[in-house]
């Protein structure tokens, strides 16, 4: 029994276990960044690996799931994950900022997301919310001589302990009304309609995590955050630990509260309209390139949860291909802007850009991918992910739901004029000056994950279907 | 045959990459320049070869579909390409407009060379992809994704508010088509399909044909443009490049034409009958208050946009009026402005390229230095206006008889039309080639040389021999136009 515990948890465990061996051995040995990074993102993919290879089934009586959704989260966290060490490591290498602890938090911090996205109890869902957010405040305020950075670590701690607070309220009012912690316990204790107090514990769940993937209204941190944090740390919590909470998320609604959908229903479309309503429209204030990309990160929520509103499977596969596909884009754009500096100074602002296309015509080609497929337009990834979502919320069949889709469609025509004015002012404007030769791992990802963007996921797109619909049908939805 | 359509639509799009792979990164050179020319005019003039084999082995009598190819995609979408005789020509104006504005923009077009011709080359990829998708998504994808090389032709190489233009022209249509996506989404909840044949043959519910015609609608009348939502058409024109407009003007806003005859009317057959008031009301405003504005601009380019607007609006009239000769008429009369327009456009070029100013008022007399090109002109002008003989007449007369017996108010109005277009066409002609030379500017003007001549060649044999053998294209649309209105009819009950 246990071994079979034991090989369910394997890809966590493997992530563990490296996350502890290394911290261990960069203690000892005189320059361990090298050996460290490449040892964390071999686990990585060894995870990643093990994930997909691995058995399926409840481990740990019934606390730890994997199923075909939490394989399908391993893969695009570990690939985030994985992604994000090169880029991180020569980033704070380039300020001499020689942490090899860098690596061990981004396995930290996967582990914490691999949790969250295999959660099947209460307790399981707050240690993993936990585990991963520690680990990304610490990322967050790396750059330690930095006031910004170390203001935006201490925001995003205090405001995530905030949420932090939320959820385990409203996880122990759960807990409290319906006496049990695992998923399926609760929904067999609930039956039909939620009571009052589970209700409100609900809600105080959903706040919580609504916090998390920084969703309107519980989206304040966002902005200074990415401002201020290092941009190859923004690449990586901007991605992959979102697909993660989001998946939490559809897991909690649809494992534990299947029969309480009309009623979270209500709740997600008021977030969902909330958060395209914000990104679109304070999106267009934002000169600073990572506040923009902090709002429009906050609208793209927005259309994942609308996803997750339609409570059905069709829906969670929707949200599923939406942040998948929005997690490459979204670090290849961090990567763009991390690559991106003149004399020395990393290029930021929307004027920074000017005339980028004739100095640096393949970033500039990339961040252009990037802003179209943020602003929808087809055949690029970005209109996929609403394609699906879109779909999901006409299939619904609420009339509702159908009208929120269509006004956060016309949201996403609001959010066009900055995506655009990112394209103008990198085509249109004359430039200010040289800049600097990009550094080669960030100029990879960055044109590697806009390739993918445009046109891989053309040919990719009949895999990812089949595979988020069975991670989708794995959550037991109709 | 099968894979003609695919290799027509990626052409130009392998010609891009090709392009962007040899030359992208490197600094600017004379030769790389001429080597994207030369790869881009190459490609065209494939691409408008391929599209000719196309037109020949098309079989007329076919109503249906030709040259499908379907492959399965993803969540129950189809690559699913194919043309029927409404379709078909478009291809071949979009192939045909390309190699000449490709070669029009040869010595006008200095900066950037690369990039505006792997915009170019994308824009028509996307343009044919449009007309050739038989999946309703795949059409939506070819349909938008055009925005962005427009956005870019007209943002980099226009005119001093081209920036203002690009974001007027972009969000303009993509609101539009937003409206269109949500619609689209719709029909393939309730059909359970996305392929475009078989939604031909679906029937919506009559509340919801309304809906969906509407969301249509929004984004065709703004493609098409229709009034009152074309203001963009002007501003876009005026800052686009000589080709830029050419473009426009041939083919993206035939778009919105080729969009009411593939979906409006076989898809909401019930919603268009009851919409056909509306449209033909907007149609009468459009071709007389655009022709009374165009009457009144200084900017020779502002004039053409504002005749381009009156004259979309004898297409839309044409089309509603669900009579062989009205629909046969607007097909041939968006085939016909798709020529004469382009040409026209070329005329403002010509002298845009050597004096950079398209003021009416700045030109006079020009019939005394470039009596080729004062000829070249009036062929076209004449055209504009609709003299018989020249292509412009037949869509007119078509459109206007196909009319007269559904709404016999709508077609006098737009007899006025015709007699305005004459007012506004002629003084511009008058003001622009005759007169006295006053502006000295003037003395050193050249007449057109040789590869401008060679541009005009074609688009003045196809301007006449349209207008003397409109039975070439009606040969081709015959049947798929029939098959169309009898399945309109049957849907409508008449």
């Amino acid at each position: 029994m246990f071994a079979t515990d034991l090989a369910l948890a394997t890809p966590l465990l493997i992530l563990a276990g490296a996350a502890l061996f290394l911290l261990v051995l960069g203690a000892f040995l005189p320059r361990p960044e090298r050996v460290v990074g490449l040892g964390a993102m071999a686990a990585l993919a060894a995870s990643a690996v093990a994930a997909v290879v691995g058995p399926q089934g409840q481990a740990f009586s019934g606390a730890l799931t994997a199923d075909a959704a939490s394989v399908f989260a391993q893969v695009v966290i570990c690939l985030g994950s994985l992604v994000s060490i090169p880029l991180g490591q020569a980033w704070f290498a380039r300020r001499g900022i020689r942490h090899f602890e860098f690596p061990v938090l981004v396995l930290l911090a996967a582990l914490g997301m691999a949790m969250m996205a295999g959660a099947g109890d209460l307790l399981s869902l707050y240690i993993g919310v936990e585990l991963q957010s520690l680990a990304l405040y610490v990322m967050a305020a790396l750059q330690r001589d930095d006031a910004k950075a170390s203001e935006a670590g201490l925001k995003y701690f205090v405001l995530g302990a905030l949420s932090s607070g939320l959820l385990l309220y409203g996880a122990s009012l759960v807990y409290g009304f319906s006496g049990a912690i695992r998923f399926d316990a609760i929904a067999a204790a609930v039956q039909g309609e939620a009571g009052t107090g589970v209700l409100f514990g609900l809600v105080f769940m959903i706040c919580g995590l609504a916090f998390k993937v920084s969703a309107a209204p519980f989206h304040m941190w966002t902005p200074d955050v990415y401002e201020g944090a290092p941009t190859p740390v923004v690449a990586f919590f901007a991605g992959a630990p979102k697909l993660a909470a989001m998946l939490l998320f559809a897991r909690v609604l649809a494992e534990a509260f299947p029969l309480a959908a009309d009623q979270w229903r209500q709740v997600l479309i008021l977030i969902a309209l909330a958060s395209v309503a914000v990104g679109a429209l304070a999106g267009l204030a934002q000169t600073n390139l990572k506040r923009l990309w902090a709002y429009s990160s906050i609208a793209n929520v927005g259309y994942a949860v609308l996803g997750l509103a339609a409570g059905t499977a069709q829906g969670v596969q929707a949200m599923l291909v939406f942040m998948a596909l929005y997690s490459v884009s979204v670090i290849g754009f961090f990567a763009c802007l991390a690559a991106l500096s003149r004399n020395g100074r990393p290029l930021e602002t929307l004027e920074d850009m000017a005339g980028l296309f004739q100095q640096r015509p393949w970033l500039s080609l990339a961040l252009t991918i990037f802003a179209l497929s943020g602003l929808g337009l087809p055949p690029f990834a970005g209109f996929w992910g609403k394609y699906y979502v879109f779909m999901a919320a006409v299939n619904a069949g609420d009339p509702v739901l159908l009208w929120s889709a269509v006004a956060a469609l016309v949201g996403s025509v609001i959010a066009a004029f900055y995506y655009l004015r990112l394209v103008k002012v990198m085509w249109f404007d004359p430039a200010p000056g040289e800049t600097d030769r990009p550094p080669l791992e960030a100029g990879a990802i960055a044109v590697g994950a806009a390739a993918f963007t445009f046109p891989v996921v053309l040919g990719l797109m009949p895999l990812i279907d089949r595979y988020a619909a069975a991670a989708a049908a794995a959550l037991g939805l109709g | 045959m099968t894979g003609i359509l695919s290799l027509i639509t990626f052409a130009p799009a392998i010609g891009a990459a090709l392009i962007l792979a040899l030359r992208a990164g490197r600094p600017a050179s004379p030769k790389g320049d001429d080597l994207a020319r030369w790869i881009a005019f190459g490609t065209s003039l494939v691409t408008l070869g391929l599209s000719v084999l196309l037109t020949l082995r098309f079989d007329p009598a076919n109503p249906g579909f030709q040259f499908v190819e379907d492959i399965p995609w993803f969540a129950g979408l189809h690559y699913r390409m194919g043309v029927d005789g409404i379709s078909v020509l478009f291809v071949l104006l979009t192939a045909f407009l390309t190699p000449l504005c490709i070669a029009a923009s040869w010595k006008s077009v200095e900066q950037r060379v690369t990039s505006y011709m792997v915009a170019f080359l994308l824009l028509e990829a996307l343009v044919i992809g449009v007309f050739c998708a038989l999946d309703l998504v795949l059409f939506y994808v070819f349909f938008e994704f055009g925005l962005a090389p427009m956005f870019l032709i007209i943002g980099i190489w226009g005119g001093k508010r081209r920036v203002y233009a690009a974001f007027k022209f972009f969000l303009y249509t993509l609101l539009g088509s937003v409206l269109m996506l949500a619609a689209v989404l719709a029909m393939i909840g309730v059909s359970g399909t996305s392929s475009i044949p078989d939604l031909m043959a679906f029937r919506f519910e009559p509340w919801m044909q309304t809906w969906l015609w509407l969301a249509f609608f929004a984004s065709f009348a703004v493609k098409m443009p229709m009034w009152p939502v074309h203001t963009w058409l002007p501003d876009a024109h005026v800052e686009a490049p000589t080709a830029g407009s050419v473009i426009l003007a041939g083919i993206l806003l035939k778009m919105g034409g080729y969009g009411f005859l593939r979906f409006s009317l076989p898809m909401f057959p019930d919603a268009s009958q009851a919409f056909a008031p509306l449209v033909f009301a907007l149609s009468a405003i459009a071709i007389v208050y655009t022709s009374l504005v165009a009457f009144r601009q200084t900017d020779i380019k502002k004039l053409i946009a504002y005749s381009s607007v009156a004259h979309m609006g004898f297409v839309t009239m044409g089309i509603f009026s669900f009579d062989v000769v009205g629909v046969q008429g607007a097909i041939f009369q968006m085939l016909s402005h798709g020529i004469i327009s382009g040409a026209l456009f070329l005329c403002v070029g010509v002298v845009y390229d050597r004096m950079h100013t398209r003021e009416i008022a700045f030109y006079g007399g020009l019939v005394k230095r470039m009596p080729v090109y004062a000829a070249i002109f009036l062929l076209f002008t004449m055209g504009n206006v609709g003299l018989p003989g020249t292509s412009g007449f037949v869509g007119e007369i078509m459109t206007l008889t196909g009319v007269y017996f559904s709404s016999t108010w709508t077609a006098l109005a737009a007899t006025t039309g015709v007699i305005l277009s004459a007012v506004y066409a002629l003084t511009l002609y008058r003001r622009v080639i005759f007169g006295e030379m006053t502006n000295p500017a003037l003395a050193d003007i050249t007449d057109v040389n040789l590869r401008e001549i060679l541009i005009f060649a074609p688009l003045v044999v196809a301007t006449l021999w349209l207008g003397f053998q409109p039975g070439l294209v009606f040969n081709i649309t015959a049947s798929s136009v029939d098959g169309l209105l009898d399945a309109f009819r049957t849907a409508v009950g008449k």
